[in-house]
């Protein structure tokens, strides 16, 4: 320098660093959310997944964006042209396979992170919004696969199309013309895959992203729940500052996390190079038979992780109704004799009055419908269903365990049933199947509350 | 060489087991098979027989010839052994009769066989195959065991020669079986009644190379994805242990 004074160089990456903060909240963004974001240190296995269906996601996208390139949405070479992309396009068959992996193991990922809330309590206060923003997320998926699922235009793909757009046809008054609607044809046609094919590749999936940002900012303002359900940020270190039992989340959980994803991408790979069709449950053998309208496969089954809803869905027959029925006498009884005021004995009294009305009216079909939705949205209710006062397992009685597991086993049960031919005892095991699973959710009032628990400690234990 | 376990299959095949009523539903037991895509002389043979047997009728379109270099072949011997109808190697199976046709003359258009290994699985394909018998009732003359009533006529029966079904009460210990019903059970056989040109056995082999050509054309990157997995899941392993010390060293001041 000219004048001698020695002068401190500035590195290169920081000085932009400077210029990007200047204009853009980048490093203020990684502090909050990230390095300086504190998380419970006693997460175990169970918070997995939340990073797990995170990374499927990416996975999707990019190689959905792949396949795009190649695949066409046309009744006509819609399947020859993903054959073309398992044969001719380089690397083709992995980035289809892991796609249709990526299916199902989105599908394991987001039924294990849901089991983990149950067992936690982690859609309690003040969680209620991060659980309602998943709940749409889970529905959007359904959404999504639903819709991929046509694009390879197999038999099962038709079919499965044709029986769900049908469902909607069972709806009193409008449902013909709404399935025709959804369908723009009178069968599952090449408009349906056309508009199938932008709604699975850039309608869903913009909304899912938007999802998972809200479902992510609603978590990093509450914080997140740990296996002890108790709150981390009661109990502020006074030297830090921050909360004693937290960690920022990088680099503890980054790395954490990295493991996970290591592990998950072993038994991912297994499935991709060795089983990628896993038996014909991620690629059903029927789906590599073309698209016929005219002949119908002798059984149809959804794929594996729609099957516990579509078992609800053949389980409603008109005994069920009668079953239904007796349910909605006793909500009626109990809304009779409940103390509070008469506003809401009425209004209680009136929606019983209209259930049963629907079920004298409507055939068991449209209850077959009505009972298949609500066993998925009926998740969204769960911060107001659950009346127990502490929120992990670890402190609940016997009876929420107990309903825990019933609950576990019947979706499992719901789900094989709904790949099996159904049979007069098969039917009947998925009625006692359905009472279980709504069960679970309607009583929980009533046993969350009356269940005997053991006091939450003040701190983490584990 | 594979050993030669498919007389047994055969001997095995001949007892079809009890008719069921309504014969559309047949539930039929299935002989088994391990196919094998890295057993080129099979494939061989199995990509020839394809060719004078099948793709009169049955097209393969998603599946070039000159594809058929992953099986060991150089594309002259492709061209002078194998294609009958196409000009360029790099055309797909295609056949010349027209769906309309084959709907007349058939009752049902021909299936494309590229992937019909993955729909219908080997096991099945090698049963049915297997299947045939003569029967004056069906308008091609023949029929199948696996796949009853079906408009396919018998494409190999030079090779396998000509059998009847032969029905007759099902008895075990000098006593008939009864089925559920409280019916006698009755079994069917085949009977060969004119031999082919091959053995049972040379016959069991030249479908199971045919399934097994099948079998391959349906995924012919299998055998490339499972070397690759290989390496992909030695990769993983070595990374797990690398993220798991990370961890580990991260870690080992959280209480």
């Amino acid at each position: 320098m000219a004048n001698g004074t020695p002068t401190t160089r500035v590195p290169w990456a920081q000085q932009l660093l400077e210029w990007v903060d200047a204009r853009f909240p980048l490093s203020a963004l990684w502090k909050s959310q990230v390095s300086e974001y504190y998380a419970p240190k006693n997460f175990n296995f169970w918070y997995f997944f939340g990073s797990l269906a995170l990374f499927v996601l990416v996975l999707q996208i990019v190689t959905g964006i792949f396949l795009t390139m190649n695949y066409k949405p046309d009744a006509a070479l819609a399947f020859a042209s993903v054959e073309y992309i398992m044969r001719e396009v380089s690397w083709g068959w992995l980035i289809r396979y892991l796609h249709s992996t990526g299916a199902s193991a989105f599908f394991i990922c987001i039924y294990l992170h849901m089991f983990r809330a149950l067992l936690y309590g982690s859609y309690r206060k003040p969680r209620e919004l991060t659980w309602l923003f998943g709940v749409v997320i889970f529905l959007s998926l359904m959404a999504e696969a639903f819709f991929g699922y046509l694009l390879p235009w197999g038999q099962m793909s038709y079919w499965g199309a044709q029986v769900i757009v049908n469902l909607f046809g069972a709806i009193p008054v409008v449902g013909e013309q709404l399935a025709i609607w959804i369908r723009g044809d009178y069968v599952i046609g090449d408009a349906t895959l056309n508009r199938f094919f932008a709604f699975h590749v850039i309608a869903v999936p913009l909304v899912l992203l938007g999802l998972v940002v809200a479902h992510l900012m609603a978590l990093h303002e509450t914080g997140s729940n740990n296996p002890d359900g108790v709150e981390i940020k009661k109990t502020i270190d006074p030297k830090t500052g921050h909360p004693a039992d937290g960690i920022p989340f990088h680099p503890y959980y980054t790395v954490k996390d990295l493991f996970g994803v290591m592990v998950f991408l072993l038994l991912f790979s297994v499935i991709v190079f060795y089983a990628p069709a896993l038996g014909g449950y991620f690629l059903e053998d029927n789906n590599f038979f073309p698209a016929d309208p005219l002949k119908t496969p002798p059984h149809i089954a959804p794929v594996w992780y729609f099957t516990p809803y579509y078992s609800v869905l053949r389980a409603t027959t008109d005994e069920l109704k009668w079953v239904i029925g007796i349910a909605v006498l006793a909500f009626m009884a109990w809304a009779l004799f409940r103390r509070g005021s008469n506003r809401t004995r009425f209004a209680l009294l009136g929606i019983g009055v209209l259930l049963l009305a629907g079920l004298y009216e409507l055939e068991a079909k449209v209850w077959g419908v009505l009972l298949m939705g609500s066993s998925v949205v009926i998740f969204a209710f769960l911060p107001w269903l659950d009346r127990s006062p502490v929120k992990s397992i670890r402190y609940r009685g016997w009876m929420y365990k107990l309903a825990l597991t019933l609950f576990v086993f019947a979706f499992l049960v719901l789900g094989y049933l709904g790949m099996q031919v159904p049979t007069p005892v098969l039917t009947r095991v998925a009625q006692v199947g359905t009472l279980v699973y709504f069960a679970f959710f309607l009583l929980m009032p009533w046993y969350s509350a009356i269940d005997r628990t053991a006091p939450e400690p003040q701190r983490v234990t584990r | 060489m594979r050993s030669l376990c498919v007389a047994g299959f055969a001997a095995a095949a001949l007892t079809l087991g009890p008719l069921a009523a309504h014969a559309a539903e047949a539930e039929v037991r299935l002989d088994r098979i391990a196919a094998d895509p890295t057993d080129l002389a099979s494939l061989q043979s199995g990509a020839r027989t394809f060719v004078n047997y099948c793709l009169n009728c049955h097209s393969a379109s998603l599946v070039r010839y000159n594809a058929l270099r992953a099986i060991g072949l150089s594309e002259d011997q492709i061209r002078d052994n194998l294609m009958f109808t196409a000009e360029k190697v790099g055309m797909p199976m295609s056949i010349a009769m027209a769906p309309k046709d084959a709907k007349e003359w058939f009752g049902a258009v021909p299936p494309d066989l590229s992937v019909i290994a993955r729909a219908r699985g080997a096991d099945w394909l090698y049963t049915y195959l297997r299947g045939f018998y003569r029967d004056p009732e069906r308008p091609t003359g023949w029929n199948n065991t696996v796949y009853p009533n079906v408009g396919m006529p018998h494409a190999l029966w030079r090779l396998q020669g000509e059998r009847v079904l032969k029905e007759e009460a099902a008895v075990k210990d000098g006593k008939p079986i009864l089925g559920e019903d409280g019916q006698p059970l009755r079994v069917a056989t085949l009977e060969m009644v004119r031999p082919g040109t091959q053995s049972t056995a040379q016959y069991d082999r030249t479908v199971y190379d045919l399934v097994n050509f099948l079998a391959w054309m349906s995924e012919p990157h299998q055998v490339a994805r499972k070397q690759l997995g290989v390496w992909v899941l030695f990769s993983l392993a070595i990374m797990i242990l690398l993220a798991y010390l990370l961890k580990q060293s991260y870690w080992k001041h959280v209480h």
